[in-house]
């Protein structure tokens, strides 16, 4: 497929903009030297270009999307009707209070509900993505214990099988990072964690369900422990899908967390829009909240903040289409997602564990990670090999080689979106490339066959990359 | 897989290789590269950066996953092996070849494997 420079024709062009009439008066030194390298292309054309592009995507839209850790569910369309309201897109930050009553009853009440789903007193809407709710997280444990004088407290204990956003975060934060192995199940190794415990552990951040997709049952003596010397519990919000409404991470020890409203609260995720990860605290942690807090009698902010992580409310109209997905499943429909995504998570595991090798043999919350160790030992097939085969039945495959402490992962999260039948669908799809691997595993390297583009070299594209179109002139 | 006699190895897969003149060489072992599957950056410390037994002193990425280098010794960096930085398939092509670090001044070093001793650990794995 040609590149849309590549269609380019010099003076062809189309009449999206009117002409100026007022006289461009600009001095020299901000204008460019050369003309930039703008595609010169009729409205047609172009339209054809991004259908064509579209066309070869895959998205949610486009088929099953089991990507674990990912929690790929289907954005109701009433949400994003809803954010289109033009009373929620054409207003400003800055004007004045009393004509922005609506907006505020948006915040204000999306604030009351997470909180009621995570057990925390106060919430920020400022970060604008999960990762950057991590950090802002971390910044309030940091505070927090500058404000103690507890100067030197300074480690954030981690386990082994933490998103790569946890200690990236913790860094971030200028905390140091103290990596805790899991025990052979999966969870915190309670032994592991009382040693690494001391009076310079700020915190401890941890995924509940984790992520090989368990529910650590020692949660309870975990915060306990952690709280026990003076360390503060955060809890990652990566995997809340699997929990909210039934378990609260406020009410199990934890300090503080992020969501990640893209996942769990079903809006668009990275590139689909702005992304938001709300924080939440408990009542001795909001002095330290970041941004604009709005009280009775107007704006302030909070005593001892942070500061602002980002401008103003952070991505509002994310949070407008959070809270029309929370009204419309409403407060019977949060926990019903949360156990049907877990129900759906169950039924793959049980009709593919025959064959199949589950890291864990338990129960699953979510999601569930297989092992293809054993598969690429005996037949030389990967669980790379794999995911290109799934490719070539229309599917999207699972997230690869995540978590790192399980080899040749798939890591496999169905939502509670998807029907019986496709999951029906896809287990067919699993236990056919897995017959095919062991039957012919050489034609498993050349997979997928009938993408629009083949097998990539992952390896060229990380050494040499090419980015970017190199003109010509 | 290659255990070369004449190396130390740690369970954080990473072997060492004494020189005459008091210094060691490091790098990753056969398994580690084998695990990692195919390089496409290291990232390794200065030269005089001091370096830590078990802890990260350089990082390693694949195309799954990046992954900490850790000291089997407490010393100096006295040299660093700049090649592997623009061809870090080196690694994966010869582990024993392609050294990350050479320490010098070592004051104290973890508790060593052999060879065979770590091709029982890799084997118990």
């Amino acid at each position: 497929m040609k590149l849309i420079f590549e269609k380019s024709y010099e003076g062809r062009g189309n009449q999206i903009f009117p002409e100026s009439d007022v006289e461009v008066v600009l001095p020299e030194s901000p204008l460019r030297a050369k003309k930039s390298h703008l595609p010169e292309i009729s409205e047609n054309e172009i339209g054809r270009h991004y259908t064509a592009l579209a066309k070869r995507a895959y998205g949610v839209s486009s088929g099953f999307y089991p990507l674990g850790s990912c929690t790929m569910k289907h954005n109701p369309k009433v949400s994003e009707k809803v954010a289109s309201n033009p009373k929620f897109v054409n207003i400003h930050p800055l004007q004045p209070i009393e004509t922005t009553e609506g907006c505020r009853e948006v915040l204000k009440r999306t604030e009351e509900y997470l909180c009621e789903i995570t057990g925390m007193d106060a919430m920020t809407f400022q970060p604008a993505a999960g990762a950057h709710g991590e950090f802002t997280g971390m910044l309030l444990i940091k505070a927090y214990h500058e404000k103690k004088g507890h100067h030197n407290r300074t480690e954030i204990i981690v386990p082994d099988s933490a998103h790569g956003t946890n200690p990236a975060s913790s860094v971030m934060a200028g905390f140091e990072i103290v990596n805790i192995k899991s025990d052979e199940n999966g969870m915190v190794d309670l032994k592991e964690l009382k040693e690494h415990l001391s009076e310079k552990t700020a915190g401890l951040m941890l995924t509940n369900p984790n992520t090989v997709g368990l529910f650590d049952n020692n949660i309870l003596k975990i915060t306990e422990m952690v709280h026990d010397v003076g360390g503060l519990c955060y809890y990652d919000g990566a995997n809340l899908n699997a929990v909210m409404g039934v378990v609260r991470p406020g009410d199990v020890g934890f300090d503080v967390t992020h969501l990640n409203i893209h996942k769990t609260f079903s809006t668009p995720h990275g590139g689909g829009g702005p992304g938001s990860g709300p924080c939440g605290c408990k009542e001795f942690l909001k002095p330290f909240l970041p941004g604009i807090r709005e009280t009775d009698h107007g704006y302030t902010t909070e005593i001892d903040t942070i500061g602002n992580v980002t401008g103003y409310y952070g991505n509002f109209l994310v949070v407008v289409k959070a809270l029309a997905y929370l009204l419309t499943i409403g407060s019977e429909g949060v926990p019903m997602a949360a156990k049907n995504a877990v129900l759906n998570a169950n039924y793959m595991m049980y009709k593919l564990k025959d064959i199949y090798d589950v890291a864990y043999d338990r129960t699953c919350m979510h999601e569930f990670v297989l092992t293809l160790e054993k598969l690429k030992e005996e037949t030389g097939v990967s669980a790379l090999d794999m995911s290109k085969m799934l490719l070539d039945y229309g599917m999207h495959p699972p997230t690869m080689y995540f978590p790192n402490i399980v080899h040749e992962a798939l890591m496999i999260e169905p939502t509670e979106t998807e029907s019986k039948e496709v999951l029906d669908d896809a287990i067919l799809i699993f236990r056919k490339i897995y017959e095919d691997a062991v039957a012919n595993p050489d034609k498993t390297h050349e997979a997928p066959n009938s993408t629009p583009v083949g097998r990539l070299d992952e390896v060229q594209a990380a050494r040499k990359p090419v980015l970017r179109y190199e003109f010509k002139s | 897989m290659n255990y070369p006699k004449e190396l130390f190895y740690t369970k954080s897969h990473e072997w060492l290789k004494y020189e005459e003149n008091g210094t060691a060489k490091v790098g990753i072992t056969d398994y580690a590269q084998d695990s990692l599957g195919d390089l496409v950056f290291v990232n390794l410390p200065e030269v005089e950066d001091e370096v830590n037994m078990g802890e990260s002193f350089a990082d390693v990425e694949s195309v799954k996953a990046v992954s900490d280098v850790n000291s089997p010794v407490t010393g100096t960096v006295a040299e660093i092996n700049e090649e592997i930085m623009d061809e870090p398939e080196k690694i994966n092509k010869a582990p024993y070849e392609a050294w990350l670090i050479k320490v010098a001044d070592i004051k104290d070093h973890e508790e060593l494997l052999t060879a065979d001793e770590y091709e029982a650990f890799i084997k118990e794995q």
